[in-house]
């Protein structure tokens, strides 16, 4: 037996009207994360110490271009979906919560941006 | 709303703090230091970008101590964060609930995560040529 209605069963939609599309993006980009990072962490540990030159050849390498881009964009989706929750869970004032949830959302598309440009100029340049 | 000063459930200020709960709240905080430290990896790249100025600015920055204190600070938020994300990861498909295997999992969490910190700074150092 269900206690859904027919018609929430046919749009397979909770009272948030858009289903699970934010809690399964949590996920998957928390499970892409996991290979992007131990790569980054571990390159980052390999190259400590390493001068502006040698920093640039490595970012300009494509596959190490490739994948500093997935991660970028892993990272962010990642982090503003998280904020997005922390913020529903504290902030009680509506404008504020919506206005804040905003301001993450932007800065979060500005720093992604930000940082594929700047990979791609390096990888370019 | 009737009365909005009442106290509100769940009452935290009266829980004795235990590892679950407490390990729920540093992943929370681990993010939110995590999506904050964001800022280091766009600073770093966009600099590199930038030009060999630029770049030293961020080398300086992440060389002095209040560039190392963070930086240790997010590279244990990072491996905990990853760690106790696999573990929710579990939760998320139904395991893992019994509350042994709660309490387990959550100290096996925190050990890789102290573990692989220390291992990263090693490794770091080492690539410096610190022991060398």
């Amino acid at each position: 037996m269900s206690l859904r209605s027919p018609l929430g069963k046919v749009r397979g939609l909770g009272s948030a009207k858009e289903g699970v599309a934010h809690w399964w993006a949590q996920r998957m980009t928390a499970v892409a994360l996991v290979p992007l990072l131990i790569w980054f962490v571990a390159s980052v540990c390999a190259m400590a110490g390493a001068d502006y030159d040698a920093v640039r050849e490595w970012v300009a390498h494509p596959v190490v271009s490739i994948l500093l881009v997935l991660m970028t964009l892993a990272v962010f989706h990642h982090a503003q979906l998280g904020l997005q929750v922390v913020l529903e869970d504290y902030v009680h004032t509506e404008w504020l919560k919506i206005a804040s949830i905003a301001f993450v959302k932007f800065a979060a598309i500005a720093l992604a941006v930000a940082t594929v440009f700047s990979i791609v100029k390096i990888a370019l340049g | 709303m009737a009365s909005p000063n009442r106290p509100l459930s769940p009452h935290l200020q009266v829980y004795k703090p235990q590892l679950t709960s407490v390990l729920s709240i540093l992943h929370r905080a681990t993010g939110i230091a995590l999506a904050v430290g964001t800022l280091l990896l766009v600073w770093w790249l966009v600099a590199a970008a930038t030009g060999e100025n630029a770049f030293a600015d961020v080398q300086a920055f992440i060389g002095s101590w209040i560039g190392k204190l963070l930086l240790l600070g997010w590279s244990f938020a990072i491996f905990y964060h990853m760690c106790n994300g696999i573990r929710h990861l579990f939760w998320d498909a139904g395991r893992g609930y019994e509350l042994e295997t709660a309490y387990a999992t959550g100290r096996i969490v925190v050990a890789a995560a102290i573990i692989l910190t220390i291992g990263a700074w090693l490794w770091g150092y080492a690539s410096m040529g610190a022991f060398s």
